[in-house]
C-alpha cells in the first residue's frame, strides 16, 4: 500500500466516523435541538467522504444545501416549537424497537445490495472542469427529471405560501 | 517591478528548496521527502496567513474607531501608542484577563461550542483567496461555492449561541441572525452567479486572470449594466450577511441587549468580536475579486498591494455606510432582501444569460478578445 493509499483510507474513516457519530447523537438525544446539531454533524461527515473521494463539488453542494439551508431551516422549526428551553424528554418511546427493526431491515437490504452489485471499477477519467459537464448533462440528458423536480419545488412553494396565508 | 510582483512566490519557492535540501541527507523515499516539505510548507502558509488576518483585524478595529469618530466629529482613540494605533492591541489584552461566565441554566456544550463555531468557518474560507499573482492557498475549481457554503455554517454558531445561552434576548437575536442571514444569502449567491455566468468559471483565481485586460482594468464593475447593478446588491447583501449596521438587527441594542453574544464575556464574546470581522474582511475580499479585477491593476504596483487597496476601499466604504444610517426594522430588513435585492439580482441573471453587457458587446463588435 502506497503512501497516499494510506492516508485516504486514514481520511476516510476519520470521516465516516464523524457522519457515524453524529448520527449516533441524532438519534439518542435527549434534547431535540442537540439532535439536530448532531444531525449537521452526521451531514459535514457526508461531505468529507465526498471530499475524500474526490467529489468537491458535491461535498460543497452537501455543505450548501444540507448544513447551510435544511439543517437551518430544521433548526428554525425547533426553535418555533414551544418548551424549548426545558428538557423534551426521552428520545425513547414505546415504539423504539419496531423502528430498530425496520432500520436493521433497510441495512441488511443495502448491505446485500452494495455487496453483490459488480461495481465498474475501472477509473473513469473526469476533466478538470465537471461543472460545465454536469451543467450541459442537465440541460440535455437528465432534463425531464431536472424539470420535473424544479415544478415540484414551485409547487410546494406556492403550497407553503397557501398555508401560510390562512 | 517583476522582483516586487513575485517576491512572496519566490520567496515560497526558497523554502520549500531549502527544505528539500536539509531533509536529502535523511536518505528518505522521494515521495515521504516531498510529502513532508509539502506538509510543512503547508503549515508555515496557513500560519502566516491566520497571523497576517489577526494583524488586519488589530487594523480594522482601530480604523473602525478612528473612522467612527470622524464622522461623529470626535478625536478617537488617541492615548495608547501614536495615534491611538495600540488601542486594539489594550483591547485585546483586556479581553484576555476578564472572567469567563457560564450562565447557570445555560446548555454548557452548546454555549461553549458556539464561538468556535462562528470562528472556523470564517478562518476555512481563506484557503481560497487569491492575494496576489501565484499567492493562494488552494486553488479550488469550485473557489467561490466553497466560499459560500463555509460561510453558511457560521449561521449555525449564531443559532447555537442564541440557544445555547437560555436568555430571551440571546434566543430573540439568534432567531433574528438566523433569518437575516438565509435571507441575504439568497440574493448574494445570485450576484456571484452572475460573475460566473459571465466568465464561466467558478474558480476564484481564474475569475481574477479573466480580468486582466485593458492594461489590468478590465474588471467587471465596468461592465455595464450587469456588473455595477451586481455589485450593488452583492455588497448590500454581504453587509447584512456579515451583520453591519444597518442591518445589524441580531444584535439590535435598543431592543434585545446585545442579541445572540448577550450572555457572552471574554474571549468567548471576542471569538465573536473577531469572526465579525473576519467575515467583513472577507466579504470585502469577495468583492474585490469578483468584482474589482483582485490584484489586477495598472503595473506601477504589484498585484498584492492592489489587492490589498481595493479591499480597504471597500471596508472604508462599508464603515461609512454603518455610521451614516440608522438600523432596519425587522419587517423593512426581510422586505428590502426578498421585494427588492432579490428580483433584482434575477433580472440582473436574466441580463447576463442574453449576453447584455459592455464586455459581451465590445467582444461582438471584436474590439476587445
Amino acid at each position: 500500500m502506497t503512501a497516499d493509499l494510506f492516508l485516504i483510507n486514514v481520511a476516510f474513516y476519520v470521516v465516516g466516523a464523524i457522519a457515524l457519530v453524529g448520527a449516533l447523537i441524532a438519534v439518542t438525544a435527549q434534547n431535540i435541538l442537540r439532535a439536530a446539531l448532531g444531525l449537521i454533524v452526521s451531514f459535514i461527515g457526508v461531505a468529507g467522504v465526498y471530499f475524500v473521494l474526490e467529489a468537491e463539488f458535491l461535498g460543497v453542494v452537501q455543505i450548501l444545501i444540507y448544513v447551510g439551508a435544511i439543517a437551518v431551516l430544521i433548526l428554525f422549526a425547533v426553535m418555533l416549537t414551544r418548551g424549548l428551553m426545558r428538557g423534551t424528554g426521552s428520545a425513547y418511546n414505546t415504539q423504539w424497537m419496531g423502528a430498530a427493526f425496520i432500520a436493521l431491515i433497510l441495512f441488511l437490504l443495502l448491505g446485500v445490495v452494495a455487496l453483490g452489485t459488480r461495481w465498474n471499477v475501472v477509473p473513469r477519467q473526469v476533466g478538470d472542469d465537471v461543472i460545465p459537464q454536469i451543467g450541459t448533462e442537465l440541460m440535455t440528458t437528465y432534463l425531464l427529471p431536472f424539470e420535473a423536480r424544479s415544478l415540484l419545488l414551485l409547487a410546494v412553494l406556492v403550497g407553503a405560501i397557501v398555508i401560510a396565508r390562512e | 517591478m517583476d522582483i516586487l510582483n513575485s517576491l512572496f512566490t519566490n520567496l515560497y519557492d526558497w523554502l520549500a528548496a531549502t527544505i528539500h535540501s536539509l531533509l536529502a541527507g535523511l536518505g528518505l523515499t522521494k515521495d515521504a521527502e516531498s510529502a513532508i516539505v509539502a506538509a510543512i510548507m503547508g503549515l508555515i502558509v496557513v500560519t502566516v496567513i491566520l497571523l497576517w488576518m489577526v494583524l488586519m483585524v488589530l487594523i480594522l478595529i482601530w480604523l473602525e474607531r478612528k473612522n467612527a469618530a470622524r464622522v461623529q466629529d470626535r478625536v478617537g482613540p488617541n492615548r495608547v501608542g501614536p495615534w491611538g494605533l495600540l488601542q486594539p492591541v489594550a483591547d485585546t489584552v483586556k479581553m484576555f484577563i476578564k472572567e469567563d461566565i457560564i450562565p447557570t441554566n445555560a446548555d454548557k456544550l452548546v454555549h461553549t461550542l458556539a464561538p468556535i463555531v462562528t470562528m472556523a468557518p470564517a478562518v476555512l474560507a481563506f484557503a481560497v483567496i487569491p492575494w496576489g499573482k501565484g499567492m493562494f492557498p488552494a486553488d479550488l475549481n469550485i473557489g467561490v461555492l466553497w466560499v459560500v457554503a463555509v460561510g453558511s455554517i457560521g449561521t449555525l454558531g449564531i443559532f447555537m449561541a442564541g440557544y445555547g445561552s437560555n436568555n430571551k434576548f440571546s434566543l430573540l437575536g439568534g432567531m433574528r441572525g438566523v433569518a437575516q442571514a438565509v435571507s441575504y444569502e439568497i440574493p448574494q449567491v445570485l450576484t456571484i452567479v452572475t460573475i460566473v455566468l459571465m466568465t464561466g468559471t467558478m474558480s476564484l483565481v481564474k475569475i481574477v486572470e479573466s480580468q486582466g485586460g485593458w492594461g489590468g482594468l478590465q474588471w467587471y464593475i465596468f461592465a455595464f449594466p450587469v456588473g455595477p447593478i451586481a455589485f450593488v446588491v452583492f455588497y448590500l447583501s454581504s453587509l447584512a450577511e456579515v451583520n453591519r449596521t444597518p442591518f445589524d438587527i441580531p444584535e439590535g441594542e435598543s431592543e434585545i441587549v446585545a442579541g445572540h453574544h448577550t450572555e457572552y464575556s471574554g474571549m468567548k464574546w471576542g471569538l465573536f468580536y473577531l469572526a465579525e470581522y473576519f467575515n467583513f474582511f472577507l466579504v470585502c475580499c469577495l468583492g474585490a475579486i469578483l468584482f474589482f479585477g483582485g490584484w489586477q491593476g495598472p503595473g506601477f504596483l504589484p498585484g498584492y498591494v492592489w489587492f490589498i487597496l481595493k479591499v480597504y476601499f471597500l471596508i472604508w466604504v462599508g464603515m461609512w455606510i454603518r455610521m451614516t444610517w440608522p438600523r432596519f426594522r425587522v419587517d423593512q430588513l426581510m422586505g428590502f432582501a426578498w421585494k427588492v435585492l432579490v428580483p433584482i439580482a434575477l433580472l440582473n441573471i436574466l441580463l447576463a444569460g442574453l449576453r447584455f453587457d459592455l464586455f459581451s458587446l465590445l467582444r461582438m463588435m471584436g474590439l476587445i478578445s
